[in-house]
């Protein structure tokens, strides 16, 4: 067995967690929730193995020492750590708060990533990293970032729990949101989901995917109809999320996880990513680019968006500290910080040109 | 919870002053009476103003990743013809272009709205510093029972024999969750007092200060230095660099390239790495660096020189009639390895015999296609090769393609050709920089790693133990309070209690 095999082990086990969580969630039963755990656990054991064992393969392929064959090198890797960061992060809380319900909103974050993954077709590979990228400056960079990123996720998915509980008028702004928030998400991803069945060509690179394929079969359909029918299906699966989310909050509600805890573990998360998005992201990012290119800050894409990011959660600890905000206008912050956040890693490589050449693979 | 606003102390209470201070603001805002001077310090301090300008950072920088950025209009023109329609883009890019939007990091706007940014925090933060300071600078000190009665966390616990018994017994206690006991006698008895974390508060100001340091160490390299680049073919040097504009920078002495390599992983076109060969050069003499006179880089190990650096970041290929071929010759015999340099159709001897080799063709990077024809995939020496013709006595005897990065190419029938490089056909490509400010930067980044550290993960925290006699022993009150990390802080609290109690 190689690596591949434990990351698809862990791959089915957090999706099967996820099955387990919501169980767990609508019947109450403290087996299910026991096993939603132990799947959880399986999981985040085998994609460790899985993680060790790639970075011997990397080591036997790169001749270059243990420090240049940590598997941290391109998007698809990156994607895996992330998940890894987590699902840790998750297990952590789950152990601490000693409440389980937060599972069901984040391994569906988790399963989604690796879901994206496949249905993006990205090149999983090992590439020998070429020289920009032997630095140790971009390893801990790397790390920490994902470490980071990891923490934003929960925060997102704490604060559209608190937003989910918090409102109920279905007029007032916070509850749009939030529904509205959630349901892009899923009908993106169901999106990627029929372009993947569609098209089933792992495409070459993530660039290649995006350009020939990403929602070809929907929204950007060449046939004007199968678009405009795309975009209205959304638009009535947004308009049911947005409908029926009264449910999910009678879902959480019952689980007595209360708002302040919410509220708490969104702030948490923050508190403890901004410092190590801070050094890790923005500050080892530049020694590295300085390193590297004489130039610790050129205003690419992937820098200015890391800088946005940076700003939106800098503007939550200020909000919060200065101008007293709390409940839903803070939450929204939260789920904007994890939004820009995402399109920092994904969306910059993807959707826009840069000079970064990380990630791109 | 770390909650700042429900933990502090009345008076000290930061969040509430703060909270206060805005108030206080908008109000003062109203008066007729101020002055210009406390008009612009008011508007420069006001949280509000923070708030706008983080907010115009962002958006703007949003249309900044978009747009794409110093390119050529075609370039932006055909990007915004997806959002606005091939006929209105030209009219739309005039729009942005005019704005200053295509090369935005840049324009006067945009730093304006930086120089705002950090008036706004530079002002923001000395205009609470006082008050903080005030708090920080005050050692801790016994409260009257009122004031221990409003403390967040309360503990009563009945300790066994007097009071003078007790006190080393709290003092020991303390110094368990790692507290450093002050004792002061009350009437009825004791007050232990004790603090942890004081300097904490100004994590925050450190954290502000940092982000202006790094600010002006950006504003000194842009005014103070210069970035530039520099292709050097091998062999050749140069007194110059040149900008992005293509304006000559001086270096002061001369720059040399000795010689430039790339390696790439085995059977793939992925560079390992690139790797130049330079020499400083004095009044054309060589200066030792390191003690050496030929200093090696890479990627990520640039040289450094009179405060300049130069960093590889690039490679090309230019070949000339005068790049050398050098390989190396071994006769099949036995004979000694020969190490021969020579150009575009010269000739060789194979020592010890009179078979001659003569280079005939070159191509930077062969390939093969299906049908076994030969042909060149790159304009850069990826798979660099060279093909001999020997003769002997005039009349052709075989002739080879030998590649040099594949040994197997290498042995002929009488011995082994062994093909190193084409010298002085590829240049290097260097980015060359002078930063004064960059030390700044990284100071910067220091200063603002160790506030982020005091901000979030160190708490100020208090406590005062009031020690009373009662019949038969004493009996002590914890009173404490910490200004973040309250779960953390009411676990040691917990403890302190345990201590005392066993
Ligand atoms: C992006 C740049 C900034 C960063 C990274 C930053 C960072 C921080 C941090 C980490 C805190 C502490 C929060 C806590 O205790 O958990 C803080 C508090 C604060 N910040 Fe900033 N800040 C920035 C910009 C600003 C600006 C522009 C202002 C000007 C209005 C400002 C004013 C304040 C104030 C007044 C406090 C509270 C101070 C106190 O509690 O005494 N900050 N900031």
């Amino acid at each position: 067995m190689d690596s591949s095999h434990f990351f698809g082990i862990s791959g089915i086990a957090y999706i099967l967690a996820m099955v387990a969580y919501i169980a767990y969630l609508a019947f109450k039963n403290s087996t299910v929730g026991v096993i939603a755990t132990t799947i959880t656990a399986i999981g985040f054991v085998s994609q460790t193995i899985a993680f060790i064992m790639r970075g011997a393969e990397f080591y036997d392929l790169g001749q270059m020492g243990i420090m240049r064959a940590i598997p941290l090198t391109n998007l698809y890797e990156s994607l895996v750590f992330f998940v890894w960061c987590l699902i840790l992060g998750y297990l952590v809380i789950e152990w601490k708060y000693k409440n389980r319900s937060f599972g069901a909103f984040i391994t569906p974050i988790a399963g989604m990533a690796l879901a994206f993954i496949d249905i993006s077709g990205m090149d999983k590979n090992i590439h020998p990293l070429i020289p920009a990228l032997q630095s140790n400056w971009l390893l801990v960079h790397v790390v920490l970032s994902f470490i980071a990123y990891a923490t934003f996720a929960i925060s997102f998915a704490t604060g559209i729990m608190y937003l989910a509980i918090t409102t109920e008028n279905k007029k007032s702004g916070a509850y749009i949101f939030w529904t509205v928030t959630f349901g892009i998400f899923a009908a993106v991803l169901v999106a990627m989901g029929i372009d993947f069945l569609a098209f089933k060509i792992a495409a070459r690179s993530p660039e290649a995917f995006i350009k020939s394929y990403l929602f070809k079969a929907t929204f950007r359909n060449d046939s004007g109809i199968i678009a405009f029918l795309s975009y209205c299906g959304a638009a009535a699966f947004v308009f049911l999320v947005w409908r029926y989310g009264l449910a999910l909050k009678k879902l959480i509600e019952s689980f007595s996880i209360s708002k302040d805890i919410l509220d708490d573990l969104t702030y948490k998360s923050i508190a403890v990513g901004f410092p190590i998005y801070t050094l890790g992201g923005l500050i080892f990012g530049a020694i590295w680019a300085d390193q590297a290119w004489g130039k610790y800050w050129s205003w690419d894409p992937k820098e200015t968006w890391s800088l946005i990011t940076w700003f939106v959660y800098a503007f939550y600890i200020h909000a919060r500290f200065l101008r007293g905000w709390r409940g839903n206008k803070i939450a929204i912050v939260a789920v904007v910080g994890f939004i820009s956040t995402i399109f920092t890693y994904l969306g910059v490589n993807l959707l826009l040109s840069g000079l970064h050449s990380y990630g791109g693979g | 919870m770390i909650c700042r606003i429900s933990s502090c102390l009345p008076g000290v209470l930061l969040g509430q002053a703060a909270n206060k201070n805005v108030k206080e603001h908008i109000v003062s805002n109203k008066k007729e009476n101020q002055n210009i001077v406390d008009r612009i310090w008011n508007f420069f301090s006001s949280v509000t103003l923070a708030v706008i300008v983080f907010s115009l950072i962002s958006v703007t920088s949003i249309v900044g990743t978009i747009v794409e950025q110093q390119a050529e209009p075609e370039r932006n023109i055909k990007l915004l013809a997806k959002f606005f329609g091939e006929s209105l883009a030209p009219t739309a890019y005039r729009i942005f272009d005019t704005l200053g939007f295509t090369n935005m990091y840049r324009s006067w706007w945009f730093i304006t709205l930086l120089f705002v940014f950090a008036a706004n925090l530079i002002i923001c933060s000395l205009d609470r510093l006082p008050k903080i300071w005030k708090v920080v600078k005050e050692p801790i000190k016994p409260l009257s029972p009122e004031l221990l009665n409003s403390m967040p966390l309360k503990r009563e616990i009945a300790l066994k024999g007097r009071p003078d018994n007790a006190r080393s017994a709290v003092e020991a206690a303390l110094k368990r969750i790692g507290f450093k006991a002050n004792i002061r006698s009350e009437d009825g008895g004791l007050q232990i007092y004790a603090e942890k974390g004081r300097y904490s508060r100004l994590g925050v100001y450190v954290t502000h200060f940092s982000i202006i340091l790094i600010l002006i160490g950006a504003v000194v390299g842009i005014f103070f230095g210069f970035n530039a680049s520099l292709n050097l073919l091998e062999g050749t040097s140069s007194p110059v660099a040149y900008t992005r504009n293509g304006k000559e920078v001086p270096l002061g002495f001369d720059l040399r390239c000795n010689d430039f390599e790339v390696s790439f992983y085995e059977n793939s076109d992925t560079p390992k790495s690139f790797k130049s060969w330079l020499t400083i050069l004095e009044n054309g003499r060589p200066v030792k660096i390191n003690g050496k006179e030929v200093t090696e880089i890479d990627v990520n190990s640039p040289l450094k020189y009179k405060g300049i650096m130069f960093y590889q970041s690039s490679y090309g290929f230019s070949p000339s009639k005068d790049s050398l071929f050098k390989i190396s010759v071994t006769p099949g015999s036995g004979g000694k390895k020969e190490e021969i340099a020579l150009r575009f159709g010269e000739s060789f001897n194979i020592p010890g015999t009179n078979i001659t080799g003569k280079i005939a063709d070159f191509s930077p990077a062969l390939s093969m296609d299906e049908l076994g024809r030969l042909f060149t995939y790159a304009q850069t020496m990826n798979n660099p090769a060279v093909f001999i013709e020997f003769t002997e006595g005039g009349k052709l005897k075989y002739r080879q393609w030998i590649l040099k990065r594949y040994p197997q190419t290498w042995s002929i029938p009488d011995g082994t050709v062994e093909f190193k490089d084409l010298w002085g056909a590829q240049y290097t490509g260097l980015q060359v920089r002078r930063d004064p400010g960059v030390w700044i930067v990284y100071l910067g980044c220091i200063i603002m790693a160790a506030g982020l550290y005091a901000a979030f993960f160190m708490s100020h925290a208090r406590i005062w133990i009031t020690l009373k006699e009662e019949k038969g022993g004493a009996k002590a009150i914890i009173a404490a309070s910490t200004n973040k990390n309250k779960i953390a802080f009411e676990q040691k609290i917990e403890k302190l209690a345990g201590g005392l109690n066993g």
